[in-house]
């Protein structure tokens, strides 16, 4: 696929509905997602997130409004293509476990393909080294916790070399030693092959470490931006309904109280940061 | 859970056997299904039955584990023998138990018939013992190949099948889940009456098909998204290939067959 331009993903007013009689699942929706970054897509349960990732790699078309990925629309003609470029992980590790065996599970993607048999083999054991399940390769799913489930099925999509990996709520049935896993494994991914990464979410805490936010509520976009600014404006985030995170809620707290704190931290190390600043002014 | 259950009766192991392609294996077992009706004589059977044992053998898996494995069929192989004796009248009275005649017709015929239904069964779990279930799926998926050009979708039976071996243990625990979770509720599916337990199952089963549904979508939409559009242009990373050792092993089940035919009556 040619790269057309440097958005990974471009939502141009795009409008979707399930069936023709339903009320509309997403409205209006324009956003733009910039390429080799990590970008966050957060909101509550039914506001159209897995909607919008389905979208993105074709699994749905739109109704009205288009939608490219690096510059290409996706449609019937292009679905194929685009495929290969958005790689997607989902929810539940046991239903997106093809395979009868660790192997088999990443082969699925390659075989779909019409790779040679040989090369087969050489992506298989790169990308399983790359998420460091390649001792498993011969394990059958039962076999597996919750996050090596997970780890294979992004190996199984990154064995084919897609430029865009989207999570769908891929760790939110993992315990928390899990889903420390996952991120790191995808962390480690996006620098090596220079990945644009969706994180899509309802976890607040995965959101601090992305580049850029998007923010979901019934089927529009209700903000976007930077994780700073848009915790710096907490009526706005609370108003969404969403959490903050517990040490920006501390910040504030304490601004509330007459420190004047210069940045809103989002993270321990950012907070001290911050506190000592502050102490060294007064 | 129990793991024996899980891979079926596979055991591995490097035997000759075991390393023959699974076609082979499934077409010799064909033929000699097939085969075995014809021995007719003492040395005919004693030839099949010398060559299954040392077949057995080869596969280096315990007596005791292909012995378990026969256990459900005994009961039905003794029957066999049973109704020979009571149904057949052929040949001269050799004894009378209990007043009821033993015609040493009904022996030789409730006896040969046993051995072949024994026979039979041996052959057969030897493939499932020395060959693991995606082994026979691929094999099957290659053997009815040729049936595509009557449209019959064997790349899809295939995948199901294989995609069934793979959902089987996930089912499996979450059937316990569930049971264990309904019996937390009093739900008892292990005494009463017939139809108290048949009641117990329904709210097993029900919330199972459920869930399975879910996954099923679930996981259609994943192969999907992975680039899944059908067997057209799909390469396979299992290969299965004829060796020496195939050839080898048809020569051999020739020659077998050959004398069996030699011996007969
Ligand atoms: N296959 C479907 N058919 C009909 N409605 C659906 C389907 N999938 C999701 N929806 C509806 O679309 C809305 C958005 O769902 P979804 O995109 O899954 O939200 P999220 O991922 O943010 O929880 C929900 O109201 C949901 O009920
Ligand atoms: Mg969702």
């Amino acid at each position: 696929m040619k790269y057309m331009n440097n958005y990974a993903v471009e939502f141009n007013n795009v409008s979707f509905r399930y069936h023709e009689d339903e009320p509309w699942i997403l409205k209006d929706v324009s956003f733009k997602i910039e390429a080799n970054k990590t970008t966050a897509i957060i909101g509550h349960n039914g506001s159209g997130k897995s909607t919008i990732a389905k979208l993105m790699n074709g699994l749905l078309l739109p109704e009205h409004g288009q939608i490219y990925i690096y510059g290409t629309r996706v449609e019937e003609e292009s679905i194929w293509d685009i495929r290969r470029e958005v790689g997607m992980v989902f929810q539940n590790p046991d239903n997106q476990f093809v395979g009868t065996t660790v192997k088999d599970d990443v082969a699925f993607g390659l075989e779909n393909r019409g790779i040679p048999r040989l090369d087969m083999q050489k992506r298989i054991d790169e990308t399983l080294k790359a998420v460091g399940m390649i001792d498993y390769l011969l394990h059958e799913p039962y076999r597996l916790s919750g996050g090596q489930k997970q780890r294979v099925a992004i190996a199984s999509v990154m064995a084919i070399t897609p430029s865009i990996l989207i999570l769908d709520e891929a760790t939110s049935m993992l315990d928390p030693l899990g889903r420390k896993e996952i991120l790191e494994t995808v962390q480690h991914l996006r620098k090596k092959d220079n990945l644009s990464l969706i994180m899509i979410s309802h976890e607040v805490n995965e959101m601090i470490k992305a580049d850029y936010v998007i923010v979901m509520e019934d089927g529009k976009v209700s903000i976007e931006g930077t994780p700073k600014t848009i915790f710096s404006s907490e009526d706005r985030v609370k108003e969404v309904g969403l959490d903050i995170p517990l040490v920006t809620e501390f910040a504030l707290s304490l601004k509330r109280h007459g420190m004047e704190l210069e940045s809103n931290p989002l993270t321990h190390e950012e907070l001290l940061e911050t506190l000592w600043t502050y102490h060294l002014k007064t | 859970m129990n793991s024996a259950f899980i891979i079926g009766q596979y055991i591995p192991g490097e035997s000759f056997i075991h390393r023959l392609d699974p076609r082979t294996k499934i077409s010799l077992i064909f033929f000699f299904v097939i085969f075995v009706f014809f021995a007719n004589s003492v040395l005919s059977y004693a030839l099949l039955t010398i060559f299954s044992f040392l077949v057995a053998l080869s596969t280096k898996i315990k007596p005791s584990f292909i012995i378990k494995g026969l256990t459900p069929v005994w009961f039905l192989i003794i029957f066999t023998f049973t109704i020979h004796l009571i149904v057949t009248q052929e040949g001269e009275v050799l004894y009378r138990i209990l007043g009821f005649p033993i015609y040493s017709g009904a022996l030789i015929q409730g006896f040969s018939i046993s051995l072949r239904f024994f026979l039979l069964i041996l052959f057969t779990s030897l493939l499932t013992l020395t060959t693991t279930p995606i082994e026979i799926t691929d094999a099957i998926e290659s053997l009815l190949n040729p049936l595509k050009k009557i449209r019959l979708p064997v790349h899809e039976l295939a995948l199901m099948m294989s995609i069934s071996l793979r959902f089987i243990p996930t089912l499996m625990q979450e059937t316990d889940k569930i049971s264990k979770a309904q019996a937390s509720r009093g739900v008892d599916f292990r005494s009463g009456s017939l139809k108290s337990r048949v009641e117990a199952v329904i709210p097993l089963l029900v919330p199972l098909f459920i869930s399975a549904f879910k996954r099923a979508e679930e996981l259609a939409m994943a192969m999907e998204a992975r680039g899944y559009r059908g067997g057209e242009g799909r390469t396979k990373l299992r290969e299965l290939k004829i060796r020496k050792l195939d050839y080898l092993a048809m020569i051999l089940f020739s020659l077998v067959i050959a004398g069996m035919f030699l011996l007969r009556k």
